[in-house]
């Protein structure tokens, strides 16, 4: 394994791993993170892997200083990340606003173990998908991933700083304990520097430069620390200059820029993999581990004759309005197996808004389905 | 016809936000101008200063000086700044923020952040109280002292703030009032430049409603105060600096020595895992 730079080859490695060389391959450079199961090895592994290309890894005192190193790292013009599950990710949440609200490009993922409170810590779960949308008060806009394996766990950290840069907004790799602690081959490619998306730059003087400028888009440009242009930003609604403007004005005008930036441009962030949808009378709508397992129960009811399809969602945050509304015409049933008792499904019925059936197959968690579970309910729906 | 010409120090301070939002008779005001004045002195170059800051009256200060500033979370400037430090060892970080956020909700990060003698400076505004929420008590509070979640008297111990961030890690810490702005200034402008973690304790009068509630309802009484009771002692133990409702307010420069920075011990771990940071 060559010591000091990006990985490049065929390695047979953990999702948690492959995380972490998905970051530094994506140009991650500061991670900064608190022990927690089943999240410890991202950090492990950053831990070793970082100092050998000259960037900083730093174990905080708790998850809240963890996820603020990160953010001021950031402001330092670093890539930076933090790895985490269910209860860290609770203490991070304040902070994740705080990210929202300077617009702060960064990472957080979310290896999900089953909750509520300490829960199983061992074992796997999907039960934050809500919390990552809502967790932090006020009305806000988040992207958040969910990986299937451990080479999507490389592939979408990469695709995780990309978005983060190219929208300033943290981005959320919300994958779980199976995916996070599967050891499978992961393929990393040589990344060119051109697949990198940095985020924007000021390109006015700094006496011209204003921090949130409205005018030049959806996405405003972006300064750093030390670079001379003296900026102020703030947790408090503001206005263009970054200053505190406490009038229901400013905040209209904040919260549907931070909101519409991510919103009008889904059709650029969506992501997600169909399995024989087409001509689908039973369409199951699954993400991470669960996916894997629907896949299998949807090759086998396509055996059996029932035309059965897999939409795979891979971006849940903003969530697939648009194709789930479209499929919902032409369907029967939707199922939607997720390791929770319900969160993902309510989005769905949302969009099906009552074309067709949709049914939920949960799982509290500490395990994962049977496919059987799954297939029986695909039979149950196509009959 | 009154010209008023610009300050000299205008430089360092967003004048286009001017009024500030303290009250008549807060310290706050005075300490910041000390800071910029410190950093003036300090002779060092003004975009490579970073200031941070959490929430709270004192937490106001980022927004009002012409750096690359930053007003955070409740409590989690320290550890923001971390971020900020580690990521470009070059930037000079200053923390500027009050007692409820430092010491109360950041209490933890701000003996962590000692412990690691990070390279950074902390002005810690202490006014005993919760001035923005209207005047509740803290860590810092005095026995007996009245607010408003403390109607009958304090009945918890303060922090002794010297004794704690000394015994943390911290290798310079320094008290003064608000009355002694000569001697707040130097102190800043000597932590400003000293490697590793420096820690200023700023006493300072909330006539509006700290002193209000303990008979001390004008700033100036306050000011009165600290000078009727505050005493010198340059290298006190800081065992020896608790602070009470009556008794003296000993001041000075505590703390004062060398110890290898957070950045100093990573560039041992950058050189063991083979490879330099680059520049």
């Amino acid at each position: 394994m060559p010591k000091n730079d990006v990985l490049c080859g065929e390695f047979f490695i953990n999702g948690d791993t492959a995380c972490a060389e998905g970051a530094i391959s994506a140009g991650c450079r500061f991670f900064a993170g608190y022990p927690i199961t089943p999240a410890t090895e991202v950090a492990e592994r950053m831990s070793e892997r970082l100092p050998q290309v000259g960037g900083v890894f730093i174990q905080m005192e708790d998850e809240i200083a963890s996820m603020n190193a990160v953010l001021g790292a950031s402001w330092a013009g670093v890539k930076a990340m933090t790895s985490t599950s269910g209860p860290g990710f609770s203490l991070m949440m304040e902070n994740i606003g705080l990210g929202v609200m300077l617009e702060t490009p960064c990472v957080v993922a979310n290896i999900q173990r089953a909750g509520p409170s300490t829960g199983l810590p061992t074992l796997v779960a999907q039960g934050d998908m809500m919390q990552a949308r809502w967790g932090s008060h006020g009305h806000y806009e988040i992207i958040a991933l969910v990986p299937d394996s451990p080479q999507e766990m490389f592939d979408l950290t990469i695709l995780a700083f990309n978005l983060s840069e190219q929208y300033r907004v943290p981005v959320l790799l919300m994958a779980d304990e199976s995916v996070g602690h599967m050891s499978e081959k992961v393929v990393i490619p040589e990344i060119s520097q051109k697949e990198l998306v940095n985020r924007p730059r000021p390109k006015v003087a700094p006496e011209k430069y204003l921090p949130y400028d409205s005018k030049k888009g959806l996405v405003t440009p972006m300064a750093v620390a030390g670079e001379g242009y003296r900026f102020h930003v703030t947790g408090l609604t503001h206005d263009d200059r970054g200053y505190p403007t406490m009038t229901a004005e400013a905040q209209d005008k904040l919260i549907r820029r931070l909101v519409d930036k991510i919103r009008l441009n889904t059709k650029d962030i969506m992501k997600y993999e169909e399995v024989e949808v087409d001509d689908a009378e039973i369409i199951v709508v699954s993400y991470g581990i669960s996916a894997r397992i629907a896949r299998y129960a949807v090759q086998k009811a396509r055996e059996e004759g029932i035309k059965a399809g897999l939409l795979r969602l891979i971006t849940v945050w903003p969530f697939a309005d648009d194709r789930i509304g479209e499929l919902a015409s032409g369907a029967k049933a939707f199922i939607v197996p997720e390791i929770n008792y319900g969160q993902i499904v309510r989005e769905v019925e949302r969009c099906v808004a009552g074309k067709a059936k949709v049914r939920l197959v949960p799982h509290m968690g500490g395990g994962v389905h049977l496919p059987e579970t799954v297939l029986k309910a695909i039979r149950e729906e196509a009959r | 016809m009154v010209t008023i010409e610009a300050n000299p120090l205008d430089c360092y301070l967003r004048v286009d936000r001017i009024p500030h939002i303290w009250c008549a008779g807060c310290g706050i005001g005075p300490a910041t101008g000390c800071f910029v004045r410190a950093i003036d002195r300090a002779d060092l170059n003004p975009d490579r200063v970073s200031v941070v800051s959490g929430i709270g009256c004192s937490g106001r200060v980022a927004g009002y000086i012409k750096l690359d500033s930053f007003h955070t979370t409740h409590g989690r400037a320290l550890p923001f700044a971390t971020g900020l430090k580690l990521a470009n060892p070059e930037l000079t970080v200053a923390v500027f923020s009050g007692d409820g956020d430092i010491v109360a909700i950041g209490g933890n990060h701000l003996i962590h952040s000692a412990r690691r003698n990070i390279d950074m400076t902390i002005i810690c505004i202490n006014n005993f109280n919760y001035g923005m929420t209207g005047g509740q008590m803290g860590p810092t509070t005095p026995l007996d002292a009245r607010s408003t979640t403390s109607p009958y008297g304090n009945y918890e111990y303060p922090f002794n703030l010297p004794y704690l961030v000394a015994a943390s890690g911290a290798t310079y810490v320094a008290r003064w009032t608000v009355l002694h702005l000569r001697e707040l200034e130097r102190s800043i402008a000597e932590a400003l430049v000293k490697p590793g973690f420096s820690f200023i304790e700023v006493l300072s009068p909330c006539p509006t409603v700290y002193g209000r509630l303990n008979k001390q309802p004008r700033g100036l009484d306050e000011m009165h105060n600290y000078q009727e009771r505050s005493v010198i002692r340059d290298g006190a133990d800081p065992r020896d600096v608790e602070l009470s409702m009556n008794g003296p307010i000993i001041v000075g420069k505590f703390v004062d020595i060398e110890r290898p920075t957070l950045w100093d011990c990573y560039r041992q771990v950058l050189k063991r895992a083979g490879k330099h940071k680059k520049k």
